[in-house]
């Protein structure tokens, strides 16, 4: 089965105040498709008083939005998630055009993961209750949790609609007005959104702005009008935003990258059973979404004694992925989302080997025929080195993953440890005291323990280290979208006596 | 002696952003998404300070890198280009779409000699 390009119209607008409206400037940027280079349409290249009156909207209406009950957002979150699942499809086909991945992908993880999240936090505020405590007979503190106001929220490009439903749902579940500004080189996903859900929330609530970062980002990130923001990007930028929320003393989340180790001890061999099948896969799953996720397990550590048993089976699992049209369903990796990224990919292939590192497989960019030729395609690659090779450090973000070995624990710990970054990463043991020692021991924000890349909503994630802070998904991502009102009420009738 | 140099292509395209923003700044970026590629930015926007390793001048702009990234990468020498494309952060070359890359090798034994005995 194959699916198609979709059809756009020729230029889109940005979403404000509930209206699509033009940018004010009139100036549009040409979004083209990764999977074969074709224009994709025009979207809005807005500048900074785009972003002001997408800001002041949301003010206007954050009051009324804010006021609303829980159970009245809790529905109109629900109904977006309806109507993203009444039209997953074409969500699928027009994320897999606009980012290259393949429609595998879209149609199982991306679109009805977005619906999930959607759901998760219209019942997370259902479901929610505050405190009181009496603090003695005549006093009882009240705590009430009150929406921040206005949020900022900008997005990256490697899982643009799922991004998007990690970010919007629980800002907007806790009463919380919002302008997003989805990454330039995807704007296709949040657009379509938009108009599916044009009618759902009062005008105002929620806010779409498209342009670059530099135009409409940074106008965004420092306004003084918005009371957070929510990065998902660099290190660079990362500190960028921070800068700008000390101007305003406002509060920021970050998550930045990671470099990931995935950790395979001795026992996954243990027996060549479903067990090993699992594990072989896990280690392929540097490969998922072009190796685009910032939690990519671009770091494989092996147990040295089976080291080349196991990475005989790894090889030939990566070796078998199919790599064609994105559209076509039996396509397991498509395109790099775009050339700059397809470029810089193959410039780490080179101070790869420059440094020592072994190509296992890959290692060059895939030339596809026909209508793919234009696109960015990279073969699922395997190097062999140490972990003090830059390409053992740096997020190549593509379908590359680096490997070598680890004598014991003691080592294991060491090099997965061994990294500026502290997202994610992953266990692999047969052994139960490993597998709730290593994790409890590696630095990061999230261990999967035999298993890789799965995201619930109900379960947090985000960064130790330089990959941020702040958590997202879970419930507890509400308290990051709130602050606390104590209302401390005596009930005694007497006075102090001091004055 | 240089750890990093720039093509003349990418000079060409510091030379039109300086013609239009004035002063500015490299900054090496790491991390998700974009990162692992520098940035430019107007001199100023960015606090820097000792924990920002100066790297050398291209082109007039002085290259930074954080002094942890720079641990992992001070074995080797840098050349900044530019290519087509299009990038998710504040840098100053995206909206003419283009951004900077980095081309990476290892310093050699004379030049390893100079910058990491000092």
């Amino acid at each position: 089965m194959s699916y198609s390009k979709p059809k756009f119209k020729e230029r889109y607008s940005n979403f404000i105040n509930g209206e699509f409206v033009p940018p004010v400037g009139g100036e549009y940027f040409e979004n083209t498709s990764p999977v074969d280079g074709t224009l994709i349409a025009k979207y809005p290249r807005s500048q900074k008083e785009d972003v002001e009156n997408a800001v002041a909207a949301a003010n206007a209406a954050k009051e009324a939005w804010g006021n609303t009950s829980a159970t009245e957002r809790a529905t109109l979150l629900n109904k977006v998630a309806d109507i993203i699942e009444e039209n997953l499809e074409e969500f699928a086909v027009v994320e897999t055009c606009d980012n290259g991945k393949p429609i595998r992908e879209t149609l199982n993880a991306d679109v009805p993961l977005s619906v999930d999240h959607w759901r998760y936090f219209a019942a997370c505020i259902r479901s929610e209750e505050g405190s009181a405590t009496e603090l003695d007979q005549h006093t009882l503190s009240m705590n009430i949790k009150e929406p921040l106001g206005v949020i900022g929220q900008i997005i990256p490009w490697n899982f643009p609609l799922l991004m998007l439903s990690w970010k919007l749902p629980p800002a907007l579940a806790t009463g919380n007005c919002v302008v997003l500004k989805p990454a330039e080189q995807t704007p296709s996903s949040a657009t379509l959104l938009m108009e599916k859900i044009a009618d759902v929330f009062p005008p105002g609530v929620l806010n779409i702005v498209h342009g670059f970062g530099p135009e409409a980002g940074k106008p965004l990130a420092s306004s003084p009008n918005v009371d957070k923001v929510a990065f998902t990007g660099e290190t660079t930028t990362g500190q960028l935003i921070m800068q700008y929320a000390s101007k305003n003393l406002n509060p920021v989340t970050m998550e930045l990258g990671g470099k990931s180790p995935n950790v395979f001890f001795n026992s996954v061999m243990d027996a060549d059973d479903a067990y090993l099948d699992k594990a072989i896969e896990g280690a392929v799953l540097f490969a998922f979404n072009q190796g685009e996720v910032c939690t990519c397990p671009s770091r494989i550590l092996v147990q040295e004694d089976i080291y080349d048993a196991f990475m005989a089976r790894v090889i030939e699992r990566t070796e078998a992925i199919v790599q064609t049209s994105p559209y076509d369903i039996n396509s397991m990796v498509g395109a790099q989302a775009s050339n700059d990224q397809y470029e810089k990919i193959q410039s780490y292939f080179k101070i790869g080997r420059e440094e020592g590192a072994k190509v296992l497989t890959g290692g060059e960019a895939n030339k596809l025929d026909g209508e793919l030729a234009n696109g960015y395609y990279i073969k699922p690659t395997i190097l062999e080195g140490h972990n003090k090779m830059r390409v053992f450090q740096e997020e190549i973000f593509g379908p590359v993953v680096c490997v070598t070995k680890f004598k014991d624990e003691a080592e294991a710990i060491a090099i997965a440890n061994d990294t500026l970054y502290g997202l994610g990463a992953g266990v692999w043991t047969r052994d139960a005291h490993q597998l709730y020692r290593i994790p409890r021991a590696i630095k990061a924000g999230r261990v999967w323990v035999n298993c890789y890349h799965a995201y619930p909503a109900h379960a947090p994630f985000g960064g130790y280290k330089k990959s941020g802070f702040g958590r997202e998904n879970h419930l507890m991502m509400m308290s990051h979208y709130r602050q606390t009102k104590n209302m401390l009420i005596s009930y005694d009738k007497n006075k102090l006596g001091f004055f | 002696m240089k750890r990093v140099e720039i093509t003349d292509k990418a000079a060409e395209v510091v030379r039109q952003l300086k013609a239009k923003h004035g002063e500015l700044i490299f900054h090496q970026s790491g991390g998700c998404c974009d990162g692992s590629a520098p940035m430019i930015f107007e001199k100023g926007e960015m606090y820097l300070d000792d924990s920002d390793v100066h790297l050398g001048n291209v082109e007039g702009v002085d290259f930074y890198m954080h002094q942890d990234q720079f641990e992992y990468w001070k074995h080797t020498h840098l050349t900044v280009d530019v290519t087509e494309g299009r990038g998710a952060s504040f840098s100053l070359e995206i909206p003419l779409g283009l951004r900077f890359l980095i081309h990476s090798r290892l310093l050699t034994e004379e030049e390893s000699l100079f910058f990491n005995s000092k």
